[in-house]
Protein backbone atom coordinates (compact mmCIF):
# COMPACT_ATOMS: atom_id res chain seq x y z
CA UNK A 1 0.00 0.00 0.00
CA UNK A 2 1.23 3.47 -0.90
CA UNK A 3 1.06 4.74 2.63
CA UNK A 4 3.93 2.56 3.76
CA UNK A 5 6.23 5.04 2.08
CA UNK A 6 4.95 7.57 4.53
CA UNK A 7 6.86 5.81 7.26
CA UNK A 8 10.09 7.14 5.85
CA UNK A 9 8.86 10.68 6.35
CA UNK A 10 6.72 10.38 9.43
CA UNK A 11 9.21 8.51 11.59
CA UNK A 12 8.33 7.73 15.16
CA UNK A 13 10.65 10.50 16.42
CA UNK A 14 8.97 13.04 14.19
CA UNK A 15 5.49 12.07 15.27
CA UNK A 16 6.58 12.17 18.92
CA UNK A 17 7.88 15.68 18.55
CA UNK A 18 4.75 16.89 16.77
CA UNK A 19 2.46 15.26 19.33
CA UNK A 20 4.43 16.59 22.26
CA UNK A 21 6.50 19.51 21.03
CA UNK A 22 9.33 20.68 23.26
CA UNK A 23 9.67 24.34 24.23
CA UNK A 24 6.30 25.20 22.78
CA UNK A 25 5.60 28.34 24.74
CA UNK A 26 6.23 32.04 24.43
CA UNK A 27 9.05 33.89 26.22
CA UNK A 28 7.48 37.29 26.72
CA UNK A 29 10.74 39.03 27.61
CA UNK A 30 13.00 37.35 25.08
CA UNK A 31 15.89 39.34 23.61
CA UNK A 32 15.12 38.14 20.08
CA UNK A 33 11.66 37.61 18.64
CA UNK A 34 10.37 36.87 15.19
CA UNK A 35 7.16 35.84 13.42
CA UNK A 36 7.57 34.04 10.16
CA UNK A 37 4.88 32.92 7.76
CA UNK A 38 5.00 30.15 5.22
CA UNK A 39 3.03 31.78 2.40
CA UNK A 40 2.23 28.48 0.72
CA UNK A 41 0.00 27.26 3.49
CA UNK A 42 -0.40 30.17 5.85
CA UNK A 43 1.44 28.44 8.69
CA UNK A 44 2.92 30.79 11.23
CA UNK A 45 5.77 30.39 13.68
CA UNK A 46 6.58 32.79 16.49
CA UNK A 47 10.07 32.20 17.80
CA UNK A 48 11.42 33.74 20.99
CA UNK A 49 15.10 33.49 21.88
CA UNK A 50 16.86 34.59 25.04
CA UNK A 51 20.57 35.33 24.53
CA UNK A 52 22.69 35.76 27.67
CA UNK A 53 25.54 38.24 27.95
CA UNK A 54 27.93 35.78 26.31
CA UNK A 55 25.63 35.49 23.31
CA UNK A 56 24.50 32.01 24.29
CA UNK A 57 20.98 30.77 23.88
CA UNK A 58 19.86 30.48 27.47
CA UNK A 59 16.23 29.88 26.59
CA UNK A 60 14.13 29.39 23.48
CA UNK A 61 10.43 28.85 22.79
CA UNK A 62 8.02 28.79 19.89
CA UNK A 63 4.29 29.08 19.29
CA UNK A 64 2.10 28.88 16.21
CA UNK A 65 0.24 26.47 14.00
CA UNK A 66 1.61 24.10 11.49
CA UNK A 67 1.75 20.67 9.98
CA UNK A 68 3.39 17.67 11.57
CA UNK A 69 6.66 18.40 9.83
CA UNK A 70 6.89 22.06 10.74
CA UNK A 71 5.88 21.48 14.35
CA UNK A 72 8.28 18.64 14.94
CA UNK A 73 11.06 20.44 13.13
CA UNK A 74 10.60 23.45 15.39
CA UNK A 75 10.60 21.21 18.44
CA UNK A 76 13.78 19.42 17.37
CA UNK A 77 15.44 22.71 16.48
CA UNK A 78 14.84 24.17 19.93
CA UNK A 79 16.31 21.05 21.54
CA UNK A 80 19.37 21.23 19.34
CA UNK A 81 20.26 24.89 19.78
CA UNK A 82 19.53 25.25 23.49
CA UNK A 83 22.73 26.35 25.21
CA UNK A 84 24.60 26.98 21.97
CA UNK A 85 26.35 30.20 21.12
CA UNK A 86 24.86 32.43 18.50
CA UNK A 87 27.53 31.44 15.97
CA UNK A 88 27.10 27.74 16.66
CA UNK A 89 23.36 28.07 16.19
CA UNK A 90 23.81 29.91 12.91
CA UNK A 91 26.15 27.19 11.68
CA UNK A 92 23.60 24.58 12.61
CA UNK A 93 20.92 26.44 10.68
CA UNK A 94 23.23 26.43 7.68
CA UNK A 95 23.90 22.70 8.06
CA UNK A 96 20.18 22.03 8.26
CA UNK A 97 19.30 24.08 5.19
CA UNK A 98 22.05 22.36 3.23
CA UNK A 99 21.08 18.92 4.45
CA UNK A 100 17.47 19.14 3.32
CA UNK A 101 18.50 19.99 -0.21
CA UNK A 102 21.01 17.18 -0.32
CA UNK A 103 24.28 19.11 0.16
CA UNK A 104 26.89 17.07 1.95
CA UNK A 105 28.20 17.97 5.40
CA UNK A 106 30.66 16.11 7.66
CA UNK A 107 28.94 13.64 9.97
CA UNK A 108 29.91 15.66 13.03
CA UNK A 109 27.90 18.63 11.74
CA UNK A 110 24.89 16.37 11.31
CA UNK A 111 25.37 14.93 14.79
CA UNK A 112 25.18 18.44 16.17
CA UNK A 113 21.62 18.64 14.90
CA UNK A 114 20.59 15.76 17.17
CA UNK A 115 17.05 14.53 16.36
CA UNK A 116 16.68 17.16 13.67
CA UNK A 117 19.14 15.24 11.47
CA UNK A 118 16.39 12.72 10.85
CA UNK A 119 14.67 15.25 8.61
CA UNK A 120 17.25 14.62 5.87
CA UNK A 121 14.54 12.29 4.51
CA UNK A 122 12.48 15.32 3.61
CA UNK A 123 14.61 15.57 0.47
CA UNK A 124 12.45 12.92 -1.15
CA UNK A 125 9.34 15.04 -0.47
CA UNK A 126 10.37 18.30 -2.15
CA UNK A 127 7.00 19.94 -1.58
CA UNK A 128 7.56 19.65 2.16
CA UNK A 129 11.09 21.06 2.45
CA UNK A 130 9.72 24.47 3.33
CA UNK A 131 7.73 23.01 6.20
CA UNK A 132 10.93 21.62 7.67
CA UNK A 133 13.05 24.71 7.19
CA UNK A 134 10.61 27.32 8.47
CA UNK A 135 11.76 27.19 12.09
CA UNK A 136 15.46 27.15 11.16
CA UNK A 137 14.88 30.17 8.96
CA UNK A 138 13.20 31.87 11.85
CA UNK A 139 16.18 31.07 14.05
CA UNK A 140 18.60 32.46 11.53
CA UNK A 141 16.63 35.62 10.91
CA UNK A 142 15.98 36.27 14.57
CA UNK A 143 19.67 35.89 15.42
CA UNK A 144 20.73 38.06 12.50
CA UNK A 145 17.93 40.47 13.32
CA UNK A 146 16.26 40.54 9.96
CA UNK A 147 12.75 40.55 11.19
CA UNK A 148 10.87 40.65 7.94
CA UNK A 149 7.82 38.63 7.11
CA UNK A 150 7.94 35.84 4.62
CA UNK A 151 9.98 32.88 3.60
CA UNK A 152 11.44 34.10 0.33
CA UNK A 153 10.68 31.41 -2.19
CA UNK A 154 6.94 31.57 -2.06
CA UNK A 155 5.01 29.56 -4.58
CA UNK A 156 2.26 30.79 -6.79
CA UNK A 157 -1.08 29.19 -6.20
CA UNK A 158 -4.01 28.96 -8.39
CA UNK B 1 -20.39 7.61 -16.49
CA UNK B 2 -21.95 7.46 -19.93
CA UNK B 3 -20.21 6.18 -23.01
CA UNK B 4 -19.01 9.43 -24.52
CA UNK B 5 -17.30 10.36 -21.31
CA UNK B 6 -15.62 7.04 -20.67
CA UNK B 7 -14.10 7.23 -24.15
CA UNK B 8 -12.70 10.64 -23.27
CA UNK B 9 -10.01 9.25 -21.05
CA UNK B 10 -7.98 8.17 -24.05
CA UNK B 11 -7.66 11.84 -25.02
CA UNK B 12 -5.63 12.46 -21.87
CA UNK B 13 -2.45 10.37 -21.95
CA UNK B 14 -1.14 12.22 -18.89
CA UNK B 15 -3.82 10.58 -16.78
CA UNK B 16 -2.62 7.14 -17.81
CA UNK B 17 0.38 6.94 -15.53
CA UNK B 18 1.44 5.76 -12.13
CA UNK B 19 2.44 8.11 -9.36
CA UNK B 20 4.13 6.54 -6.36
CA UNK B 21 3.27 3.14 -7.83
CA UNK B 22 -0.45 3.87 -7.92
CA UNK B 23 -2.68 4.86 -10.83
CA UNK B 24 -2.78 8.65 -10.89
CA UNK B 25 -6.05 10.18 -9.71
CA UNK B 26 -5.86 13.83 -10.64
CA UNK B 27 -8.10 15.90 -8.37
CA UNK B 28 -6.41 19.28 -8.63
CA UNK B 29 -8.43 20.61 -11.54
CA UNK B 30 -9.30 23.89 -9.85
CA UNK B 31 -5.58 24.70 -9.94
CA UNK B 32 -5.17 23.66 -13.54
CA UNK B 33 -6.88 21.11 -15.78
CA UNK B 34 -5.16 18.61 -18.05
CA UNK B 35 -5.03 19.13 -21.83
CA UNK B 36 -6.51 16.63 -24.26
CA UNK B 37 -4.51 15.47 -27.29
CA UNK B 38 -6.69 17.70 -29.45
CA UNK B 39 -5.32 20.82 -27.74
CA UNK B 40 -1.73 19.58 -27.79
CA UNK B 41 -2.08 18.73 -31.47
CA UNK B 42 -3.52 22.15 -32.28
CA UNK B 43 -0.43 23.74 -30.73
CA UNK B 44 1.90 21.43 -32.62
CA UNK B 45 0.06 21.97 -35.85
CA UNK B 46 0.20 25.72 -35.45
CA UNK B 47 3.94 25.73 -34.81
CA UNK B 48 4.65 23.21 -37.56
CA UNK B 49 2.60 24.82 -40.30
CA UNK B 50 1.20 28.31 -39.64
CA UNK B 51 3.47 30.10 -37.19
CA UNK B 52 4.09 33.79 -37.91
CA UNK B 53 3.35 37.04 -36.17
CA UNK B 54 -0.22 38.23 -36.56
CA UNK B 55 -1.54 41.44 -38.10
CA UNK B 56 1.92 42.20 -39.43
CA UNK B 57 3.21 41.60 -42.89
CA UNK B 58 1.41 40.39 -45.92
CA UNK B 59 3.00 37.03 -46.49
CA UNK B 60 0.98 33.84 -46.48
CA UNK B 61 2.02 32.50 -43.12
CA UNK B 62 1.24 35.82 -41.47
CA UNK B 63 -2.20 35.66 -42.99
CA UNK B 64 -2.76 32.10 -41.85
CA UNK B 65 -1.57 32.82 -38.33
CA UNK B 66 -3.84 35.86 -38.20
CA UNK B 67 -6.79 33.80 -39.41
CA UNK B 68 -6.09 31.12 -36.75
CA UNK B 69 -5.81 33.73 -34.02
CA UNK B 70 -9.02 35.49 -35.00
CA UNK B 71 -10.86 32.19 -35.44
CA UNK B 72 -9.96 31.35 -31.85
CA UNK B 73 -11.40 34.68 -30.71
CA UNK B 74 -14.69 33.93 -32.46
CA UNK B 75 -14.84 30.47 -30.92
CA UNK B 76 -14.56 31.99 -27.48
CA UNK B 77 -17.08 34.67 -28.38
CA UNK B 78 -19.65 32.01 -29.28
CA UNK B 79 -18.73 29.90 -26.26
CA UNK B 80 -19.61 32.66 -23.81
CA UNK B 81 -22.23 34.16 -26.10
CA UNK B 82 -20.59 37.58 -26.33
CA UNK B 83 -22.31 39.90 -28.80
CA UNK B 84 -19.20 40.73 -30.84
CA UNK B 85 -15.66 39.35 -31.25
CA UNK B 86 -14.21 42.82 -30.54
CA UNK B 87 -15.45 42.49 -26.97
CA UNK B 88 -13.31 39.40 -26.43
CA UNK B 89 -9.77 40.39 -25.44
CA UNK B 90 -6.90 37.95 -25.17
CA UNK B 91 -4.99 38.26 -21.91
CA UNK B 92 -2.38 36.23 -20.04
CA UNK B 93 -5.07 34.79 -17.82
CA UNK B 94 -7.80 35.63 -15.37
CA UNK B 95 -5.46 37.58 -13.08
CA UNK B 96 -4.28 39.69 -15.99
CA UNK B 97 -7.85 40.44 -17.08
CA UNK B 98 -8.95 41.53 -13.61
CA UNK B 99 -5.88 43.73 -13.22
CA UNK B 100 -6.65 45.23 -16.60
CA UNK B 101 -10.12 46.30 -15.48
CA UNK B 102 -8.89 47.64 -12.13
CA UNK B 103 -6.08 49.67 -13.62
CA UNK B 104 -7.99 51.08 -16.60
CA UNK B 105 -11.70 51.27 -15.86
CA UNK B 106 -11.06 51.47 -12.13
CA UNK B 107 -8.38 54.08 -12.41
CA UNK B 108 -10.61 56.27 -14.58
CA UNK B 109 -13.90 55.85 -12.70
CA UNK B 110 -13.22 55.44 -8.99
CA UNK B 111 -12.55 58.46 -6.78
CA UNK B 112 -12.18 59.31 -3.12
CA UNK B 113 -15.29 58.40 -1.13
CA UNK B 114 -16.52 55.86 -3.68
CA UNK B 115 -17.08 52.23 -2.75
CA UNK B 116 -16.07 48.94 -4.29
CA UNK B 117 -17.96 45.81 -3.22
CA UNK B 118 -16.46 42.32 -3.43
CA UNK B 119 -17.09 39.11 -1.49
CA UNK B 120 -15.14 37.47 1.31
CA UNK B 121 -14.68 34.35 -0.82
CA UNK B 122 -12.67 36.06 -3.56
CA UNK B 123 -9.44 34.65 -4.88
CA UNK B 124 -6.55 37.07 -4.31
CA UNK B 125 -6.72 37.84 -8.05
CA UNK B 126 -10.15 39.37 -7.63
CA UNK B 127 -9.30 41.01 -4.33
CA UNK B 128 -5.90 42.68 -4.34
CA UNK B 129 -6.45 44.67 -7.58
CA UNK B 130 -9.55 46.24 -5.93
CA UNK B 131 -7.91 46.64 -2.56
CA UNK B 132 -4.96 48.48 -4.09
CA UNK B 133 -7.22 50.56 -6.31
CA UNK B 134 -9.20 51.57 -3.23
CA UNK B 135 -5.99 52.53 -1.44
CA UNK B 136 -4.76 54.58 -4.40
CA UNK B 137 -8.05 56.42 -4.72
CA UNK B 138 -9.10 56.79 -1.11
CA UNK B 139 -12.13 54.62 -1.86
CA UNK B 140 -13.64 52.03 0.50
CA UNK B 141 -13.55 48.29 -0.14
CA UNK B 142 -16.55 46.42 1.27
CA UNK B 143 -17.09 42.69 1.65
CA UNK B 144 -20.21 40.58 1.21
CA UNK B 145 -20.03 37.70 3.70
CA UNK B 146 -21.52 34.21 3.77
CA UNK B 147 -24.64 32.56 5.10
CA UNK B 148 -24.33 29.66 7.52
CA UNK B 149 -24.45 27.27 4.61
CA UNK B 150 -21.42 28.83 2.96
CA UNK B 151 -23.34 30.73 0.31
CA UNK B 152 -23.06 34.38 -0.55
CA UNK B 153 -25.34 36.48 1.64
CA UNK B 154 -27.58 38.22 -0.89
CA UNK B 155 -29.40 40.17 1.80
CA UNK B 156 -26.13 41.69 2.92
CA UNK B 157 -25.26 42.40 -0.71
CA UNK B 158 -28.45 44.42 -1.03
CA UNK B 159 -27.42 46.54 1.95
CA UNK B 160 -23.85 47.02 0.78
CA UNK B 161 -24.49 47.96 -2.84
CA UNK B 162 -25.59 51.60 -2.83
CA UNK B 163 -25.33 54.69 -4.96
CA UNK B 164 -21.80 55.12 -3.64
CA UNK B 165 -20.79 51.81 -5.22
CA UNK B 166 -18.79 52.12 -8.43
CA UNK B 167 -17.69 48.51 -8.94
CA UNK B 168 -19.03 45.15 -7.77
CA UNK B 169 -16.62 42.26 -8.39
CA UNK B 170 -17.51 38.68 -7.42
CA UNK B 171 -16.48 35.17 -8.46
CA UNK B 172 -19.03 33.30 -10.54
CA UNK B 173 -17.94 30.10 -8.80
CA UNK B 174 -15.77 29.87 -5.70
CA UNK B 175 -12.42 28.07 -5.81
CA UNK B 176 -12.83 27.06 -2.15
CA UNK B 177 -16.47 26.92 -1.07
CA UNK B 178 -17.75 25.01 -4.08
CA UNK B 179 -20.59 27.49 -4.52
CA UNK B 180 -22.01 29.14 -7.61
CA UNK B 181 -22.79 32.76 -6.87
CA UNK B 182 -25.92 34.55 -8.11
CA UNK B 183 -23.97 36.97 -10.27
CA UNK B 184 -26.91 37.74 -12.52
CA UNK B 185 -28.71 39.19 -9.51
CA UNK B 186 -25.57 40.96 -8.34
CA UNK B 187 -25.08 42.53 -11.77
CA UNK B 188 -28.65 43.73 -11.68
CA UNK B 189 -28.18 45.21 -8.22
CA UNK B 190 -25.00 46.93 -9.36
CA UNK B 191 -26.76 48.39 -12.39
CA UNK B 192 -29.65 49.68 -10.28
CA UNK B 193 -27.10 51.81 -8.47
CA UNK B 194 -25.11 52.86 -11.52
CA UNK B 195 -22.18 50.56 -10.78
CA UNK B 196 -20.51 48.05 -13.11
CA UNK B 197 -20.28 44.35 -12.38
CA UNK B 198 -17.04 42.39 -12.87
CA UNK B 199 -17.34 38.59 -12.88
CA UNK B 200 -14.42 36.27 -12.11
CA UNK B 201 -15.23 33.26 -14.25
CA UNK B 202 -12.06 31.23 -13.58
CA UNK B 203 -13.95 28.39 -11.88
CA UNK B 204 -17.18 28.73 -13.85
CA UNK B 205 -16.39 28.79 -17.57
CA UNK B 206 -14.62 25.40 -17.50
CA UNK B 207 -17.57 23.70 -15.81
CA UNK B 208 -20.87 25.20 -16.96
CA UNK B 209 -22.49 27.04 -19.83
CA UNK B 210 -21.85 30.75 -19.41
CA UNK B 211 -23.83 33.40 -21.28
CA UNK B 212 -22.43 36.86 -20.63
CA UNK B 213 -25.46 38.53 -22.21
CA UNK B 214 -27.93 36.66 -20.11
CA UNK B 215 -25.88 37.38 -16.98
CA UNK B 216 -25.61 40.99 -18.14
CA UNK B 217 -22.11 41.31 -16.67
CA UNK B 218 -20.06 44.33 -17.71
CA UNK B 219 -16.71 42.56 -17.51
CA UNK B 220 -15.93 38.89 -17.17
CA UNK B 221 -12.46 37.30 -16.90
CA UNK B 222 -11.22 33.72 -17.05
CA UNK B 223 -8.16 31.56 -17.76
CA UNK B 224 -7.49 29.10 -20.56
CA UNK B 225 -5.55 26.60 -18.48
CA UNK B 226 -8.44 25.70 -16.20
CA UNK B 227 -10.57 24.76 -19.22
CA UNK B 228 -8.00 22.47 -20.84
CA UNK B 229 -6.30 25.19 -22.86
CA UNK B 230 -2.66 26.22 -22.55
CA UNK B 231 -1.22 28.31 -19.72
CA UNK B 232 -0.50 31.98 -20.35
CA UNK B 233 -3.72 32.67 -22.24
CA UNK B 234 -6.99 33.99 -20.91
CA UNK B 235 -9.95 36.11 -21.83
CA UNK B 236 -11.43 39.36 -20.72
CA UNK B 237 -14.91 40.03 -21.99
CA UNK B 238 -16.12 43.62 -21.71
CA UNK B 239 -19.09 45.54 -23.04
CA UNK B 240 -18.09 47.55 -26.07
CA UNK B 241 -19.08 50.99 -24.83
CA UNK B 242 -17.10 50.48 -21.62
CA UNK B 243 -14.01 49.15 -23.41
CA UNK B 244 -14.11 52.01 -25.86
CA UNK B 245 -14.21 54.62 -23.15
CA UNK B 246 -11.36 53.06 -21.18
CA UNK B 247 -7.71 54.09 -21.46
CA UNK B 248 -5.31 51.39 -22.72
CA UNK B 249 -3.68 48.97 -20.28
CA UNK B 250 -0.22 48.73 -21.82
CA UNK B 251 1.47 50.63 -24.59
CA UNK B 252 3.56 49.35 -27.47
CA UNK B 253 3.23 47.63 -30.80
CA UNK B 254 -0.09 46.40 -32.18
CA UNK B 255 -2.27 48.61 -29.98
CA UNK B 256 -1.73 51.91 -31.80
CA UNK B 257 -3.52 53.92 -34.43
CA UNK B 258 -0.95 56.59 -35.23
CA UNK B 259 2.19 57.36 -33.33
CA UNK B 260 3.75 60.80 -33.52
CA UNK B 261 6.70 62.10 -31.59
CA UNK B 262 4.62 63.69 -28.85
CA UNK B 263 1.28 61.87 -29.02
CA UNK B 264 -0.46 58.71 -30.20
CA UNK B 265 -3.88 57.36 -30.98
CA UNK B 266 -5.09 53.88 -30.17
CA UNK B 267 -6.14 50.94 -32.27
CA UNK B 268 -9.72 49.79 -32.47
CA UNK B 269 -11.05 47.09 -30.18
CA UNK B 270 -9.88 44.54 -29.27
CA UNK B 271 -6.32 45.47 -30.30
CA UNK B 272 -6.26 48.54 -28.10
CA UNK B 273 -5.88 46.09 -25.21
CA UNK B 274 -3.50 43.65 -26.89
CA UNK B 275 -0.17 45.46 -26.77
CA UNK B 276 2.88 43.62 -28.06
CA UNK B 277 3.13 40.17 -29.59
CA UNK B 278 0.44 38.05 -28.01
CA UNK B 279 0.42 34.39 -27.02
CA UNK B 280 -0.74 33.41 -30.49
CA UNK B 281 -0.30 29.68 -30.15
CA UNK B 282 -1.95 29.89 -26.75
CA UNK B 283 -5.00 31.48 -28.34
CA UNK B 284 -5.10 28.74 -30.95
CA UNK B 285 -4.84 26.12 -28.20
CA UNK B 286 -7.64 27.78 -26.29
CA UNK B 287 -9.75 27.69 -29.44
CA UNK B 288 -9.13 23.95 -29.62
CA UNK B 289 -10.13 23.57 -25.97
CA UNK B 290 -13.37 25.42 -26.70
CA UNK B 291 -14.01 23.06 -29.62
CA UNK B 292 -13.35 20.11 -27.37
CA UNK B 293 -15.73 21.28 -24.65
CA UNK B 294 -18.36 22.31 -27.18
CA UNK B 295 -18.13 18.87 -28.77
CA UNK B 296 -19.02 17.28 -25.46
CA UNK B 297 -21.51 19.94 -24.45
CA UNK B 298 -21.29 22.02 -21.30
CA UNK B 299 -24.54 20.61 -19.98
CA UNK B 300 -23.00 17.14 -20.17
CA UNK B 301 -19.88 18.37 -18.36
CA UNK B 302 -21.97 19.94 -15.64
CA UNK B 303 -24.26 16.93 -15.26
CA UNK B 304 -21.30 14.58 -15.01
CA UNK B 305 -19.62 16.65 -12.31
CA UNK B 306 -22.88 16.99 -10.44
CA UNK B 307 -23.38 13.24 -10.50
CA UNK B 308 -19.87 12.71 -9.11
CA UNK B 309 -20.43 15.28 -6.37
CA UNK B 310 -23.74 13.63 -5.46
CA UNK B 311 -21.83 10.41 -5.05
CA UNK B 312 -18.70 11.71 -3.35
CA UNK B 313 -19.81 14.47 -1.01
CA UNK B 314 -22.10 12.47 1.31
CA UNK B 315 -19.51 9.69 1.48
CA UNK B 316 -16.79 12.15 2.46
CA UNK B 317 -19.00 13.71 5.08
CA UNK B 318 -19.77 10.28 6.44
CA UNK B 319 -16.12 9.59 7.25
CA UNK B 320 -15.68 10.31 10.90
CA UNK B 321 -13.37 13.30 11.37
CA UNK B 322 -13.76 14.69 7.85
CA UNK B 323 -15.03 18.25 7.73
CA UNK B 324 -16.25 19.51 4.37
CA UNK B 325 -16.60 23.27 3.84
CA UNK B 326 -19.25 25.02 1.80
CA UNK B 327 -22.81 23.82 1.21
CA UNK B 328 -23.57 20.37 2.62
CA UNK B 329 -26.25 19.85 0.01
CA UNK B 330 -24.57 18.21 -3.03
CA UNK B 331 -27.01 19.92 -5.38
CA UNK B 332 -25.54 23.26 -4.35
CA UNK B 333 -21.93 22.13 -4.47
CA UNK B 334 -19.66 22.32 -7.53
CA UNK B 335 -16.84 19.87 -8.11
CA UNK B 336 -14.60 21.92 -5.81
CA UNK B 337 -14.53 20.30 -2.37
CA UNK B 338 -12.45 21.85 0.39
CA UNK B 339 -12.07 19.70 3.49
CA UNK B 340 -9.98 18.88 6.52
CA UNK B 341 -9.27 15.77 8.52
CA UNK B 342 -9.63 16.28 12.24
CA UNK B 343 -6.36 16.92 14.08
CA UNK B 344 -4.38 16.72 10.87
CA UNK B 345 -2.77 19.49 8.95
CA UNK B 346 -3.86 19.57 5.28
CA UNK B 347 -0.23 19.45 4.16
CA UNK B 348 0.21 16.12 5.88
CA UNK B 349 -3.06 14.92 4.34
CA UNK B 350 -1.99 15.98 0.84
CA UNK B 351 1.36 14.23 1.19
CA UNK B 352 -0.36 11.06 2.36
CA UNK B 353 -2.88 11.17 -0.49
CA UNK B 354 -0.05 11.73 -2.95
CA UNK B 355 1.58 8.55 -1.71
CA UNK B 356 -1.67 6.89 -2.80
CA UNK B 357 -1.45 8.51 -6.22
CA UNK B 358 -4.24 10.97 -5.43
CA UNK B 359 -3.36 14.57 -6.32
CA UNK B 360 -5.12 17.21 -4.22
CA UNK B 361 -4.13 20.67 -3.16
CA UNK B 362 -3.45 21.91 0.35
CA UNK B 363 -3.11 25.48 1.49
CA UNK B 364 -5.04 28.71 1.66
CA UNK B 365 -6.03 28.53 -2.04
CA UNK B 366 -5.14 32.18 -2.58
CA UNK B 367 -8.06 33.17 -0.40
CA UNK B 368 -6.48 34.22 2.88
CA UNK B 369 -9.29 36.61 3.92
CA UNK B 370 -11.76 33.74 3.46
CA UNK B 371 -9.60 31.39 5.53
CA UNK B 372 -9.37 33.97 8.27
CA UNK B 373 -13.13 34.52 8.14
CA UNK B 374 -13.72 30.78 8.46
CA UNK B 375 -11.17 30.57 11.27
CA UNK B 376 -8.88 28.26 9.33
CA UNK B 377 -5.24 28.46 8.32
CA UNK B 378 -5.54 26.02 5.47
CA UNK B 379 -7.60 23.22 3.96
CA UNK B 380 -7.12 20.34 1.58
CA UNK B 381 -9.10 20.57 -1.65
CA UNK B 382 -10.21 17.97 -4.16
CA UNK B 383 -11.55 19.36 -7.43
CA UNK B 384 -13.18 17.32 -10.19
CA UNK B 385 -13.41 17.59 -13.93
CA UNK B 386 -15.15 15.76 -16.69
CA UNK B 387 -12.53 12.98 -16.98
CA UNK B 388 -12.83 12.02 -13.32
CA UNK B 389 -14.77 8.86 -12.60
CA UNK B 390 -16.57 7.18 -9.76
CA UNK B 391 -13.50 4.97 -9.44
CA UNK B 392 -11.47 8.14 -8.78
CA UNK B 393 -13.93 9.18 -6.10
CA UNK B 394 -13.61 5.76 -4.49
CA UNK B 395 -9.83 6.01 -4.54
CA UNK B 396 -10.03 9.32 -2.71
CA UNK B 397 -12.39 7.87 -0.13
CA UNK B 398 -10.16 4.86 0.54
CA UNK B 399 -7.05 7.03 0.68
CA UNK B 400 -8.71 9.36 3.19
CA UNK B 401 -9.62 6.44 5.39
CA UNK B 402 -6.09 5.09 5.23
CA UNK B 403 -4.55 8.47 5.91
CA UNK B 404 -6.68 8.76 8.99
CA UNK B 405 -5.63 5.34 10.18
CA UNK B 406 -1.96 5.98 9.50
CA UNK B 407 -1.87 9.09 11.62
CA UNK B 408 -4.05 7.69 14.36
CA UNK B 409 -1.71 4.81 14.85
CA UNK B 410 0.36 4.04 17.97
CA UNK B 411 2.44 7.10 18.64
CA UNK B 412 -0.37 9.39 17.58
CA UNK B 413 -2.48 8.48 20.57
CA UNK B 414 -2.52 11.58 22.67
CA UNK B 415 -1.90 11.13 26.32
C1 LIG C 1 -11.68 32.02 -8.64
C2 LIG C 1 -10.35 32.28 -9.26
N1 LIG C 1 -10.05 33.51 -9.71
C3 LIG C 1 -8.89 33.79 -10.30
C4 LIG C 1 -7.92 32.83 -10.48
C5 LIG C 1 -6.63 33.24 -11.10
O1 LIG C 1 -6.36 32.55 -12.27
P1 LIG C 1 -4.94 32.64 -12.98
O2 LIG C 1 -3.92 32.29 -11.94
O3 LIG C 1 -5.01 31.65 -14.07
O4 LIG C 1 -4.76 34.04 -13.47
C6 LIG C 1 -8.18 31.54 -10.01
C7 LIG C 1 -7.25 30.44 -10.12
O5 LIG C 1 -6.11 30.40 -9.92
C8 LIG C 1 -9.41 31.27 -9.39
O6 LIG C 1 -9.70 30.05 -8.92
Amino acid sequence: MGLEKLNSLYREVILDHSDHPHHKHALPDATHKITLKNPTCGDVINLDIQLDDQDRISDIGFTGDGCTISQSSASMMTDAVMGKSKDEALNMAKTFSDMVIGKKHPQKDLDELQDAAILSNIMTFPARIKCATLSWWALQRALLKQPDGNVDDSEKEE
Amino acid sequence: MDNTLSKLLQDFPILDQKVNDERLVYLDNAATAQRPNQVIEALTHFYQTDNANVHRGVHTLAERATADYEAARRKVQKFIHAPEPEEVIFTKGCTDGLNLVASTYGEANVSAGDEIVISIMEHHSNLIPWQQLAIRKGATLKYIHLTDDGELDLEEAKQLITDKTKIVAVAHASNVMGTVNPIKQLAKLAHQHGAVFVGDGAQAVPHMAVDVQDLDVDFYAFSGHKMMGPTGIGILYGKRELLEAMPPYQYGGEMIGFVHQQESTWAELPYKFEAGTQNIAGAVGLGAAVDYLTGIGMSVVRAHEQELVNYLLPKMEAIDGVQVYGPQDPAKHTGVIAFNLENLHPHDVATALDMEGVAVRAGHHCAQPLMEYLGLTATARASLYLYNTQADADRLLVALQETKEFFNHGSRETK
